[in-house]
């Protein structure tokens, strides 16, 4: 990694190398939620630029870790209970609540969030959790899409995704055009912005592990989303980081669910194929 | 009389135009052999203003990726770079120089290092700082003669 050196020449070689400080390692650490084993460590797929995919969590302090590993103290718990309210709350025109057709979500959505985005034919684009509760309760409850990141958003993705704790993270791209979306999320993860010119890779692939200011650089996965932030004291979505990511290199961020940020999200969720579904994680 | 006239005129005049003549614009930074030789602003640059721009965070921020034993005080200092003790002697002040006004003249396009007063910068760059450097020139100088200071 450090060979751009070479050029530099000048003798500098030697100083500088004792001068680096030691990588700051990731715990070696097992995560076990309510008794079901995490995968925090997975062998990644063909075409990845890493061998080893690394969960946030293995990134984050022992206090921290502790909070995400204890269901009862995990404070993103309460915006499951929250999501559990409203999939039973009736809502919108046609008298009807999530229940209503798709009963006990504990059956009815086990495993379903770790393969999305999915692709949706009907608006021929890919669609995540948000864009598919957007669509159910637009069609077929009579009630309006949520405005981004309202507190009942944040609660029902979550809620959904919960559902899927445990579950390893695996995006089908056969389906329809994800490929391409794909690639073009690809192009945006190595593509610098703003004037501090940073690429998503910039951080979380050449630097992982390192630290920028008070921030241990994990590999930016999404497996955790959406996730408790301790900073924030909420529920922070995946589009949220992105735009947050994307404002720190000091340039104009894209709106959420925009194309751009749906093929980041689809590229992002692949890079963590295998980690398993963490919601609701614990952030710093 | 008149002459005294025209005398305040022109330094009216001169004071006037924002970037100062004796300023060099990032566009006609001069890199030769990974150095840059004269300073950006014909003056030599103050170090303890140099320290303030290296560990503030609206400036340089040179902290978020350098440890920097100079500065123990400051709570978390980064590791993306290299730390810079010593940084003093290993490069000549035009090497500093440099590194700090854009760094990818020196170690390449790949280095996540920004450039401090440099346009080449990435896309969607935010509206307001759209043909802005990070640092101003006098800045960029300050932290030179800081980081020269750097000696072990
Ligand atoms: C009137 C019935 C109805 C209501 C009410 C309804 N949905 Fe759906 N929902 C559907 C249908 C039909 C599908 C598509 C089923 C399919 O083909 O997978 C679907 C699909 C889904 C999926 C995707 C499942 C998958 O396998 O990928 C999710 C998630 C979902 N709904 C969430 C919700 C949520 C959250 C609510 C409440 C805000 C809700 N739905 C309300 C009928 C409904
Ligand atoms: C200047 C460095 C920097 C850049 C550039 C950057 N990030 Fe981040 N990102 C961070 C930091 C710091 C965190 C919080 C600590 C961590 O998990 O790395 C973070 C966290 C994340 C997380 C949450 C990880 C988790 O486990 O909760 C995701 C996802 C993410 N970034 C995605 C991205 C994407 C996508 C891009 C490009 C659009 C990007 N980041 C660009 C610094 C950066
Ligand atoms: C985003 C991270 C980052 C920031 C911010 C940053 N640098 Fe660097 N810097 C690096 C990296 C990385 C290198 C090593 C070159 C490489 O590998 O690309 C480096 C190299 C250097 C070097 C040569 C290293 C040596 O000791 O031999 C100096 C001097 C330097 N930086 C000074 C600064 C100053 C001064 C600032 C603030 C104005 C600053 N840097 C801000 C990342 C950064």
């Amino acid at each position: 990694m450090r060979n751009r050196y070479a050029i530099v020449g000048l003798g500098a070689l030697l100083a500088v190398a004792t001068a680096l400080p030691a990588a700051a390692e990731p715990v070696d650490d097992e995560l076990v939620i309510d008794g079901q084993a995490m995968t925090v460590r997975t062998a990644a797929p063909e075409g990845h630029p890493f061998d080893e995919l690394l969960s946030g969590w293995l990134f984050r302090e022992a206090e921290t870790r502790e909070l995400e590993a204890d269901s009862f103290q995990n404070p993103g718990m309460l915006y499951v209970d929250r999501g559990a309210d409203i999939w039973n709350a009736v809502d919108g025109t046609m008298g009807k609540s999530c229940a209503s057709c798709h009963d006990d979500a504990a059956d009815t959505m086990k495993g379903i969030a770790a393969n999305y985005p999915k692709w949706d034919a009907d608006a021929k684009r890919p669609i995540n959790i948000e864009l598919q509760i957007d669509k159910c309760r637009v069609e077929n409850m009579g009630a309006e899409a949520y405005k981004f990141d309202t507190p009942d958003q944040k609660a029902l993705t979550t809620y959904i995704k919960h559902q899927s704790l445990g579950t390893p993270v695996a995006v089908d791209l056969s389906q329809g055009d994800l490929q391409s979306w794909w690639d073009r999320g690809k192009d945006i993860y190595y593509t610098r912005t703003g004037q501090l010119n940073f690429a998503c890779a910039s951080c979380h692939e050449a630097n992982s592990g390192q630290y920028i200011r008070a921030d241990h650089l994990s590999q930016g996965q999404a497996n955790g989303f959406p996730t408790y932030r301790l900073k924030q004291a909420d529920m922070v979505s995946l589009h949220n980081r992105f735009r947050g990511c994307i404002r720190d290199t000091r340039a104009e961020f894209p709106k959420a669910f925009s194309d751009e940020l749906m093929a980041l999200e689809v590229y992002v969720t692949w890079r963590g194929t295998g980690l398993s579904v963490e919601t609701p994680a614990v952030r710093q | 009389m008149i002459r005294v006239t025209a005398i305040v005129t022109a330094v009216l005049a001169v004071t006037a135009t924002s970037a100062p003549a004796d300023e060099t614009a990032p566009q006609d930074v001069k890199f030769e052999d990974l150095a840059v030789a004269a300073s950006l602003t014909g003056k030599p640059g103050d170090p303890a203003a140099g320290r303030d721009v290296f560990k503030d965070r609206k400036l340089g921020n040179c902290l978020a990726c350098h440890t920097n034993a100079d500065m123990q005080k400051e709570l978390f200092h980064g590791t993306v770079g290299p730390a810079m003790d010593g940084a003093g002697d290993r490069w000549e002040p035009a090497q500093l120089r440099a590194i700090i006004t854009d760094a990818k003249q020196v170690f390449g396009e790949q280095t996540v290092m920004p450039g401090f007063y440099s346009l080449a910068v990435g896309k969607d760059v935010r509206e307001d700082l759209v043909g802005k450097t990070i640092l101003t020139a006098q800045q960029i100088e300050d932290v030179v003669a800081y980081v020269a200071t750097l000696k072990e």
